[in-house]
């Protein structure tokens, strides 16, 4: 039986502008960054309170994909087609103004559910994601 | 988007006491300052910053200088550097209070991560799964 989740895989545009995004908006921690030639690199991060969990921070490119591929996952990742997890904070008041004060676009404020209070943010590449305190 | 939830002045507040932390952390930071400059008296300041960070700020102050020793570390400045560079004013302080959150001293943390990246150099594909390795063209022929 499947026990956990390890590795993530996110599409992104620039791995350079992601690598920053992550670390010093969202402040997650790099655990790999690792040069694999021609200028590729294999990188990923994690929230600071789950380091086992590692996010790829795995750029749209041509290695993986055909042109045509390639160029129509960038635009339905740049247009925020995607919605790529759930991230959770102790506080998300707190949290929310300062990603707001670092940069972060918000698409929508803390809103009360009914299993908590949830925001919605994107990251640099498009990608949105889920902010939430839960009760 | 509305912007109005309760208490949004006092969250600004507290975030901007926390980003000074994050930005000056390598200065003689006095917190009563802090507390000043966030409108709070120091006890209510220590309170409301711990509801929301966990840590108090004297304690998420160590705790970034920490995370900082550590980024220079794996980018191998020499201990001594990260000391001072980090904001603390002695190598024994630095080293206990290192060793207590790494669980090993600021030196061998240092040489451990040297090795590490030697290695990412040396056998990079020992750090990616096979199967993405594979999807993107990374396995030796």
């Amino acid at each position: 039986m499947i026990t956990t989740m390890t590795h993530v895989s996110l599409h992104v545009l620039n791995q350079d502008s992601a690598l920053d995004f992550y670390t010093n908006k969202l402040g997650f921690k790099v655990l790999k960054d690792v040069p694999m030639g021609d200028g590729n690199r294999w990188i990923t991060v994690s929230p600071p309170d789950q380091p086992g969990f590692e996010i790829i921070l795995s750029p749209v490119t041509g290695s993986m994909y055909s042109p045509e591929t390639t160029k129509a996952l960038r635009e339905l990742v740049q247009k925020g087609t995607f919605g790529a997890g759930i991230f959770t904070c102790y506080d998300i008041f707190a949290t929310y103004e300062e990603l707001k004060a670092k940069g972060v676009e918000f698409t929508k404020a803390p809103k009360k559910e009914f299993y908590g209070t949830e925001a919605i943010f994107k990251d640099d590449s498009g990608n949105w994601f889920s902010l939430a305190q839960l009760l | 988007m509305t912007e109005q939830y309760p208490k949004i002045y006092f969250y600004r507040r507290l975030v901007q006491a926390k980003l000074f932390i994050d930005t000056h952390y390598a200065d003689n930071i006095v917190l009563d300052n802090i507390a000043d400059e966030a409108y709070f008296s120091k006890f209510h300041f220590i309170r409301e910053f711990k509801n929301i960070y966990r840590k108090t700020p004297h304690q998420y102050l160590i705790f970034v200088r920490i995370e900082k020793a550590m980024d220079l570390l794996k980018a191998g400045v020499a201990v001594s550097d990260v000391c001072y560079a980090v904001g603390f004013e002695s190598l024994s302080s630095f080293s206990r209070l290192f060793k207590r959150t790494a669980g090993i001293t600021p030196s061998a943390y240092l040489a451990q991560q040297q090795k590490i990246k030697a290695q990412m150099v040396e056998s990079p594909l020992d750090f990616v799964p096979g199967c993405f390795a594979e999807k993107n063209g990374w396995l030796k022929k």
